[in-house]
C-alpha cells in the first residue's frame, strides 16, 4: 500500500490538495441546482475522505515530529509562507474532520430545504478551514484558517439555524473573535520578538516555538500566554468561556452543531497542546497558571455535568456535557503523562463520535416531531426502536461505559492526571457518576416510561439513509472502544514529544514506584 | 479440554446475544428460536467451564493461566491486554454462573414465555452473561471493570425490562447510578494501584504488593478502602444498599440471577481475588468486616416487616452478602466465596421459587381480573396445597439459609462466623462483629419463616373465585428448582469442616489454596477449635432454631388480614415497613438539592444570570451604551461642535503652556 503511494508520490501532494479540493468543489457546488449540489458536494467530500485515507499508512509517525512538512512561497516580505505539515495528533484531527463531513452532507439531504447550494459550499469552504487549522505549521496561514473556518460556520448558523439563530450566530463570531483578535496581536508580538533576537522576520512556527525564549518575549511571556489562553479556552470551551456554546448549539442546522461539537472544539484543545503550552512552559506550568487552569478543567467536568442534568432541552443538555468532556481532555493535557496526554487525544476522537452521533440522532427525532424539548417525548422505544437503540448505545459510550470509546479517553485522563494532581483527578473521577445521571435521566424521559402522548405514537424508525449516516460512527465507537491500540500507538510519540516540549527535564516515559519510599517489609 | 479453550464460554453467549437481539427486533414472534438459543448457549458454555475444570482437577495449575486475547490500551507505562484468567478462584466463579445461570435462563423459558419482549429478554439476558464471565476471567482490574460495568449495564436494562411503568425505569436508572458512586471508588483504587506498583494484573500485584508496599502503610490502606466502595456499590452493602430492593422491579429471574446469584457477588469475588491487598490492610479489613456484620443485620430487621415476597428476599440478600463481606473482612476468603457458592444455589432457589408463586397468583388474578397485588405475602396463605413441589423446595433452601445442619447454608454461615469470632482474639473488635452477625442469623431464621408461614400455612388469602385457578408451575420451571434443591441441600459438601464425621473435608479451602495462599501468610485464618467451637456450633444451632419456630409460630399466632383490608403499620414496625427511612432520607438530603442547586443556582443564576447575564451581555450592552455615546456627540449641531472646539483648545493651551 505504502510503495503505491510513494509511486504515485502521495507525500508530496496530499496536503495542499486536501485543502484545495473542498474549496474548488464548494465553487461548483455554489453554481449548481439544489439537487446536483447535494450530490456534487457528497461526491467531494467523499472523495476527501478517500484521499486522506491514505495518511494513515503514508506519514511514519514514529519520530513525534512534523511530517510531510512543505513551505510555499506566499508573502516573503513578511516571512510568511504557506508551511503545511502532519504529526501523530493532526492526523488524527485530519482523519476525523474527513471522516464526518460525508456524513453531514448525506445527513442534511432532507433537512435542509433552502438555498441548497449556498449551504453545501460553506460545508466545503469551512472542510477548508478546518483542515488547514490541523496542518498549517506557519502562524499567520494559520490564524487565516481558524479565522476563515468562523465565516462558513456564522452563515450555517445565522441562515439555516432556529428561531433565535441570529443571536446566537452573532454571540458565536464576537465570542470567538473576541479570543482571535488577542491571538494575533501576541503571534504579531512573537514574531517581532523573535526578529528582534535572531535578525530574522518569519511566521514559521518551528521558527517561533525556538525563539519564544528570547530576551526581549521572556518578560511579556504571560501576557502572550494569557493571549492564546483566551483564544483556545473559548473555543474549548472551558468554564467559564463556555455560554457561547449552548446558544450556537441549540440553533444551528444538526450538521452545524455536529462539526461544532465534533472538530470546532477540539481546535482548543488542538491549540493548547500544539501552541499555547509548547510557546510557553514555564508561564503554562508556572503555580499560579496550573492552579487556575485544573480547577476550571474540573470545574467544568463537574459544573457541565451537573447544568446538562437540568437541561429542558436536549442540545442544550448535549452542549454542556461536552462542557464537561472537554474539561477531562484539559486535565489530561496540562497533566503531561503519557496517559494523561493520550487520554485527552483519545477524548478529543471520541467525543467527535459519541457527540456527533447524538446530534444526528436529535436532528432526526427533531425532524420527525419539530421539538427538542425531553418533556415532550416518553416510552418512544417501543415505536423506534432502532433509533431507541441506537440511542441507548451513543448515550451509553458517552457516559464511558468500557467497551465503548468513551471509556477509552475517560479512563487514561484520570489515570494519568492521577499522579500530576491527585485530588483534582479525584473530584473529576465524580463526573462519571454525574454523566451517568444526567444522560440515564434523559434516556428515561425520551425512550422509556409510559407513552402517554397520541403524537408520539406514529413516529417513523429510522431511514436507511440516516443508518448509512450514523453507521460509520457506531462502528467507530465500538472499535475505538475495543481496539484503540492502533490509534494510541500511531499518537504516542507526538504526545511524548509535547511532554518534553512541555515538562522540558522531565522524565516522560514509565512508571515511578512511589511507594517504595515507605520502606517494604 | 484444554483451557485455552475459555474465550469460547464468553463468546457462546455472545452469540446468543446477537440472535436474540437481531429477532428481538426482526422478528420478535419466533420464540421458538429463542427458547432453545437462549438457554442452549449457556448450556454449551457451562458443558465447556466443565470440560475445563476436569481438565484441571487432576493438576491444578499453581500460578493463573493467563490466555491474552488482545493488546487493548497502550499509553506509557501502561499496557492492557483483553486477557481472560483462568485459576481455581476464576473456575470455581465459572462453574457456577454458567451452571446457576443456564438453570436460570430454562427456568424463564417457562416464566416470561407469554411476554412480548421474549426475544429482548434472553439478548439480555445472554449479553449480561457475557459481561459476568468477562467480569470472573479478567486478568486484570480494567478488565474486570469491562465486565464490572457491562453487568451493571445489563442489570439497568433488565431492571427496567417493563419501562412503560416509570417506577420499573426509575429503578434501572437508581441502580446504575447508584452503582456508579462505587464505581468511583473502584477507579480511584486503580489509580492508586498503577502508580504505586506500576501494574494493573491481578497475578503482578499479588507478587509486587508484599514486596513493594508496606503492610498497613497508608497506600494499601487506601487503595482496599476505595476497592471496597466499589464493592459495596455493586454488593449492595451499607450505605449503598438501596438499590437492590428497588432492583426487584425487574422480572423475577433477574432478580434470581442478576441480583442474587452472580452480579451482586461480584464485590465479594473482587476482595478475594485482590485478597493480598486487603490482608496487607488490617484497618480495610476490619472495614469491611465491620459493614458486611451492620448491614446483615440492619437488613435483616427490614425484612422482619416487608410483605412483598421479593421484598423480603431482596433485604435477605443484603443481609446475605454482608455476611460475605464479613467473611473476607475476616480473612476468611474461603469462608465467604464458600457462602457465596451455597447462597448462589438456595437463594436463586428461593427467587425462582417466589417466581413460581407469583407465576400462580398472577394467572389467578389475570383469569378473575383482579387487580390485587400478585407479590403480596398478606394474599397467599396456604398455598403449600396448590404449589407442593415448590413448597418443599422453598422450605429447603428456607431450611439452608436458617443454617440448620446438614443442609448448605449451615456450613457456609458456620465457618464465617467462627473466622469472625477466631479474629476476635487478636482484635476484639471483631467480637462485636461476630454478635451482630449472629443476631442477624436469628433474624434471617425469623424472617424467612415468616415469609414461608405467611405464604404456605395458614388460610389462603387468595379470594374464593381465584383460589380455583391456583396451579403448580410447568415443569420447565420446577425442574431447575429441583436441581437447585438438590444443590442447596448437598452444597455443603464441597467445603466440610474438620469436626464433620464424613470426609471430603476442606475440599474448596484446598482447591482454591494457590489462591489464596499469599493472603494468607499475611493474614492468617483463626478458627476456634476444641470446646469453643462446638460451643460456637451449638449456639448457631439453637439460634437457628429458635428463630424458625418463632417465626412460625408468631406470624400464624392470629389471622393475617388480605392487604386490601390489612391495618396501617404503627409504631417501630412502621419505622421498619418504610424501610428507616432511608430512602427517603437520601432523596432530600441529596438527590433534591443536587437537582435544586443545579437547576436554580449553577444553571439560572451562575450560568445565565452571572457569566451570561452580567458578563457576556453585559460587556455587549457596555459596548452598546458607548457606542450611543458616540452617536450622540456626532449631533450635527454646529454649537455644539464649536464649544467643545473652543474647550479643546483652552486644555491643549493651557497644558502647553504649563
Amino acid at each position: 500500500m505504502n510503495e503505491l503511494l510513494t509511486s504515485i508520490g502521495y507525500n508530496n501532494w496530499i496536503l495542499p490538495v486536501l485543502l484545495v479540493v473542498p474549496t474548488a468543489g464548494a465553487l461548483v457546488v455554489g453554481l449548481l441546482k439544489a439537487e446536483a449540489a447535494k450530490r456534487v458536494a457528497l461526491a467531494v467530500t467523499v472523495i476527501e475522505l478517500v484521499l486522506s485515507l491514505g495518511l494513515w499508512v503514508s506519514v511514519d509517525t514514529s519520530s513525534g515530529t512534523m511530517e510531510l512538512v512543505r513551505a510555499y512561497r506566499w508573502i516573503p516580505q513578511w516571512g510568511i509562507t504557506f508551511a503545511l505539515g502532519i504529526d501523530g495528533i493532526s492526523l488524527m484531527m485530519v482523519l476525523l474532520t474527513t471522516l464526518l463531513m460525508p456524513l453531514c452532507v448525506l445527513g442534511s439531504f432532507n433537512y435542509i430545504t433552502k438555498r441548497e447550494p449556498g449551504y453545501y459550499a460553506l460545508l466545503l469552504v469551512l472542510t477548508t478551514g478546518m483542515l488547514g487549522v490541523f496542518v498549517a505549521i506557519d502562524m499567520f496561514l494559520f490564524y487565516v484558517f481558524w479565522e476563515v473556518m468562523l465565516i462558513p460556520m456564522y452563515f450555517l448558523i445565522g441562515i439555516w439555524g432556529g428561531k433565535n439563530r441570529l443571536y446566537a450566530s452573532l454571540k458565536f463570531f464576537i465570542y470567538t473573535m473576541a479570543g482571535s483578535l488577542l491571538m494575533l496581536v501576541a503571534i504579531l508580538a512573537m514574531v517581532r520578538g523573535a526578529a528582534v533576537a535572531t535578525g530574522t522576520v518569519s511566521f514559521s512556527y518551528f521558527h517561533l516555538l525556538a525563539n519564544a525564549g528570547a530576551p526581549g518575549l521572556v518578560a511579556i511571556a504571560p501576557w502572550l500566554f494569557l493571549a492564546f489562553f483566551l483564544a483556545f479556552a473559548i473555543k474549548v470551551p472551558m468554564f467559564p468561556f463556555h455560554t457561547w456554546l449552548p446558544d450556537a448549539h441549540v440553533e444551528a442546522p444538526t450538521a452545524g452543531s455536529v462539526i461544532l461539537a465534533s472538530v470546532l472544539l477540539k481546535m482548543g484543545t488542538y491549540g493548547f497542546l500544539r501552541f499555547a503550552i509548547p510557546f510557553f512552559p514555564s508561564v503554562a506550568y508556572s503555580e499560579l497558571v496550573q492552579g487556575v487552569v485544573v480547577s476550571l478543567a474540573v470545574i467544568g467536568i463537574v459544573y457541565g455535568a451537573l447544568v446538562a442534568m437540568v437541561q429542558p432541552d436536549i442540545k442544550k443538555l448535549v452542549a454542556y456535557s461536552s462542557v464537561s468532556h472537554l474539561g477531562f481532555a484539559m486535565l489530561g493535557i496540562w497533566a503531561a503523562t503519557v496517559q494523561g496526554v493520550q487520554g485527552a487525544l483519545m477524548v478529543m476522537i471520541g467525543h467527535g463520535f459519541s457527540t456527533g452521533a447524538l446530534f444526528f440522532l436529535i436532528g432526526m427525532i427533531y425532524e420527525r416531531r419539530h421539538t427538542r424539548e425531553i418533556a415532550a417525548f416518553g416510552g418512544i422505544a417501543r415505536v423506534v426502536p432502532i433509533f431507541s437503540l441506537i440511542l441507548t448505545v451513543v448515550a451509553l459510550a458517552s457516559i464511558g461505559l468500557p467497551g465503548l470509546n468513551g471509556f477509552i479517553g475517560e479512563f487514561l485522563v484520570l489515570v494519568g492526571s492521577f499522579k500530576t494532581y491527585p485530588i483534582a483527578t479525584g473530584i473529576a473521577t465524580t463526573g462519571v457518576i454525574f454523566a451517568a445521571a444526567y444522560l440515564l435521566w434523559a434516556l428515561q424521559r425520551i425512550i422509556f416510561n409510559r407513552l402517554d402522548k397520541p403524537e408520539n405514537e406514529t413516529i417513523p424508525d429510522l431511514t436507511v439513509r440516516e443508518l448509512v449516516v450514523l453507521a460509520p460512527l457506531l462502528i467507530g465507537i465500538v472499535w475505538m472502544g475495543l481496539y484503540p491500540k492502533p490509534i494510541l500507538d500511531k499518537m504516542e510519540p507526538a504526545a511524548k514529544r509535547y511532554i518534553e516540549m512541555a515538562r522540558p527535564g522531565q522524565p516522560v516515559e514509565g512508571v515511578t514506584i512511589t511507594a517504595r519510599a515507605e520502606g517494604a517489609r | 479440554m484444554n483451557p485455552s479453550w475459555i474465550w469460547l464460554t464468553i463468546a457462546l453467549p455472545f452469540i446468543g446475544f446477537l440472535v436474540n437481539g437481531a429477532l428481538a427486533l426482526a422478528k420478535p414472534e419466533a420464540k421458538r428460536v429463542v427458547a432453545i438459543v437462549g438457554p442452549g448457549v449457556l448450556l454449551a458454555a457451562f458443558a465447556v467451564a466443565v470440560g475445563i475444570f476436569a481438565g484441571l482437577w487432576g493438576n491444578p495449575p499453581d500460578q493463573p493461566l493467563v490466555f491474552p486475547l488482545w493488546a487493548w490500551i497502550g499509553a506509557g507505562g501502561l499496557e492492557i491486554n483483553l486477557a481472560l484468567q483462568v485459576d481455581q478462584l476464576s473456575l470455581v466463579m465459572l462453574l457456577v454462573v454458567t451452571g446457576v445461570g443456564s438453570l436460570i435462563h430454562i427456568f424463564s423459558v417457562g416464566y416470561m414465555v407469554a411476554d412480548p419482549g421474549f426475544a429482548r429478554f434472553f439478548a439480555y439476558l445472554n449479553l449480561f452473561m457475557v459481561f459476568m464471565l468477562i467480569l470472573i476471567l479478567g486478568s486484570s482490574l480494567p478488565v474486570l471493570f469491562v465486565g464490572w460495568e457491562g453487568v451493571g449495564l445489563c442489570s439497568y436494562l433488565l431492571i427496567g425490562f417493563w419501562y412503560q411503568e416509570k417506577a420499573n425505569a426509575d429503578a434501572g436508572k437508581k441502580a446504575f447510578i447508584v452503582n456508579r458512586i462505587g464505581d468511583f471508588g473502584a477507579l480511584v483504587a486503580m489509580f492508586i494501584l498503577f502508580w504505586s506498583l506500576g501494574t494493573l494484573e491481578f497475578a503482578e500485584i499479588a507478587t509486587l504488593a508484599p514486596t513493594t508496599l508496606a503492610v498497613g502503610g497508608a497506600t494499601v490502606t487506601a487503595a482496599t478502602l476505595f476497592l471496597f466502595l466499589g464493592c459495596a456499590g455493586k454488593s449492595a452493602q451499607i450505605p449503598l444498599y438501596v438499590w437492590l430492593p428497588d432492583a426487584m422491579a425487574g422480572p423475577t429471574p433477574v432478580s434470581a440471577l442478576i441480583h442474587a446469584a452472580t452480579m451482586v457477588t461480584a464485590g465479594v469475588y473482587l476482595v478475594a481475588r485482590t485478597s493480598v491487598l486487603f490482608a496487607m490492610a488490617p484497618l480495610s479489613s476490619a472495614v469491611v468486616a465491620g459493614v458486611g456484620a451492620l448491614t446483615a443485620i440492619f437488613a435483616a430487621t427490614i425484612g422482619l416487616r416487608q410483605y412483598d415476597i421479593k421484598k423480603v428476599l431482596a433485604y435477605s440478600t443484603v443481609s446475605q452478602l454482608g455476611y460475605m463481606f464479613l467473611g473476607v473482612g475476616s480473612a476468611a476468603y474461603t469462608a465467604g466465596v464458600f457462602h457465596l457458592v451455597t447462597h448462589a444455589f438456595f437463594k436463586a432457589l428461593l427467587f425462582l421459587g417466589s417466581g413460581s408463586v407469583i407465576h400462580a397468583m398472577h394467572h389467578a388474578y389475570h383469569a378473575t381480573h383482579s387487580h390485587d397485588d400478585a407479590q403480596d405475602i398478606r394474599n397467599m396463605g396456604g398455598l403449600k396445597r396448590y404449589l407442593p413441589t415448590t413448597f418443599i423446595l422453598m422450605l429447603l433452601a428456607t431450611l439452608a439459609i436458617a443454617g440448620i445442619p446438614p443442609f448448605s447454608g449451615f456450613f457456609s454461615k458456620d465457618e464465617i462466623l467462627a473466622s469472625a469470632f477466631g479474629r476476635g482474639a487478636e482484635h476484639p473488635i471483631y467480637y462485636l462483629f461476630w454478635a451482630l452477625g449472629a443476631a442477624a442469623a436469628l433474624l434471617t431464621a425469623f424472617y424467612m419463616m415468616r415469609m414461608m408461614a405467611m405464604t404456605f400455612w395458614g388460610e389462603n388469602r387468595t379470594g374464593a373465585t381465584e383460589r380455583e385457578h391456583l396451579h403448580e408451575a410447568p415443569m420447565v420451571m420446577t425442574g431447575p428448582l429441583i436441581v437447585l434443591g438438590v444443590l442447596s441441600v448437598i452444597g455443603g459438601v464441597i467445603n466440610l469442616p474438620a469436626f464433620w464425621p464424613t470426609p471430603p473435608h476442606h475440599g474448596l479451602e484446598r482447591w482454591l489454596e494457590p489462591v489464596l495462599a499469599p493472603a494468607a501468610r499475611l493474614m492468617p485464618v483463626q478458627i476456634p477449635h476444641g470446646a469453643t467451637e462446638y460451643a460456637l456450633i451449638g449456639a448457631a444451632i439453637l439460634i437457628a432454631v429458635v428463630g424458625l419456630v418463632a417465626g412460625y409460630r408468631t406470624t400464624l399466632a392470629k389471622p393475617i388480614t388480605a392487604a386490601q383490608q390489612a391495618p396501617e403499620e404503627v409504631g417501630f414496625a412502621k419505622v421498619l415497613f418504610h424501610k428507616y427511612y432511608i430512602d427517603e432520607l437520601y432523596h432530600s438530603l441529596i438527590v433534591r438539592p443536587l437537582v435544586g442547586i443545579s437547576r436554580f443556582v449553577l444553571w439560572r443564576f451562575v450560568d445565565q444570570g452571572v457569566i451570561d447575564g452580567a458578563g457576556v451581555n453585559g460587556s455587549a450592552g457596555l459596548m452598546k451604551s458607548l457606542g450611543w455615546l458616540g452617536t450622540r456627540l456626532q449631533s450635527g449641531q454646529l454649537g455644539f461642535y464649536v464649544i467643545v472646539f473652543l474647550v479643546g483648545a483652552v486644555w491643549l493651551l493651557h497644558s502647553v503652556i504649563r
